[in-house]
């Protein structure tokens, strides 16, 4: 059901101020009921419930069902997409940099 | 904290600051350690540096020069990639800035990839500081505990 979601889908997902603090609020507390997050919350149970379709639905996190309850903890790959970006670009400027010292080693005597 | 965050790049270099400059701002010499590109070290002079086209992204990455200081701050806009691609190709809207500082011995020579900001990123951002940290514990808690 949770396969990797593309970068895109996360950011979007996450953009959402309230949206994020639901996730957050899970990632701090490992597991969270579905009810227990409307508690404390400005918001209403129907729009948690929104959220965390959309962070289920984002793979971000991931659902266990206990009798009536359901319980939410973040799913530890949710957030690959975002980590691979950076280091991405992390990979691509400590290699560019070799080769730019590589250049200069060359070309200044 | 947040505004802070970007890729840094930094090492101390023995060559003087004017002949990294030279390589930084001269076109076939970036074109060797970076990218092709039609640069000019000129101030808000656009120019794209290419790469190999990646999903729906033709591979161009569009800059302008904004800031040309020589031989201590080089910096351009660099904009590219596509909503579509993971990582590397995903798109972009950023700054590079290259800071030359004479130190004993050579040359302290600093890049700053910054602007993982553009609507939607600033999550990206905010997972490398510290309240992300914190996040992040609380994951390879719950992952320990799965």
């Amino acid at each position: 059901m949770i396969r990797g979601a593309g970068l895109t889908t996360v950011m979007k997902t996450l953009a959402d101020p309230t949206r994020r603090a639901v996730f957050e609020r899970i990632a701090r507390e490992g597991e969270v009921a579905a009810t227990g997050l409307a508690e404390g919350a400005k918001v209403s149970q129907p729009a948690i419930s929104q959220h965390l379709k959309a962070l289920r639905d984002a793979g971000l996190v991931t659902e266990r069902r206990e009798g009536r309850h359901v319980h939410y903890r973040v799913a530890p790959q949710g957030l690959a997409p975002l980590a691979d970006w950076l280091d991405h670009y992390r990979t691509f400027w400590r290699e560019r940099f070799e080769s730019l010292e590589k250049l200069l080693k060359d070309s200044v005597r | 904290m947040r505004d802070k965050q970007a890729i840094v790049v930094e090492k101390v270099l023995p060559y003087p600051p004017e002949a990294i400059w030279r390589t930084l701002t001269t076109s076939e010499l970036i074109a060797r350690w970076l990218m092709p590109n039609d640069f000019m070290a000129v101030a808000g002079h656009r120019f794209t540096f290419r790469n190999k086209p990646m999903g729906e992204w033709d591979g161009v990455v569009h800059c302008e020069v904004l800031a040309c200081e020589p031989p201590r701050l080089l910096r351009y806009s660099w904009k590219g990639g596509a909503d579509s691609n993971p990582a590397y190709g995903s798109r972009l809207d950023s700054t590079v800035t290259w800071t030359l500082t004479p130190v004993e011995g050579g040359t302290r020579l600093r890049m700053e990839h910054d602007g993982f900001v553009f609507p939607g990123n600033k999550i990206a951002f905010d997972m490398m500081s510290p309240g992300w940290g914190r996040i992040m514990d609380g994951i390879a808690r719950a992952t320990a505990q799965a």
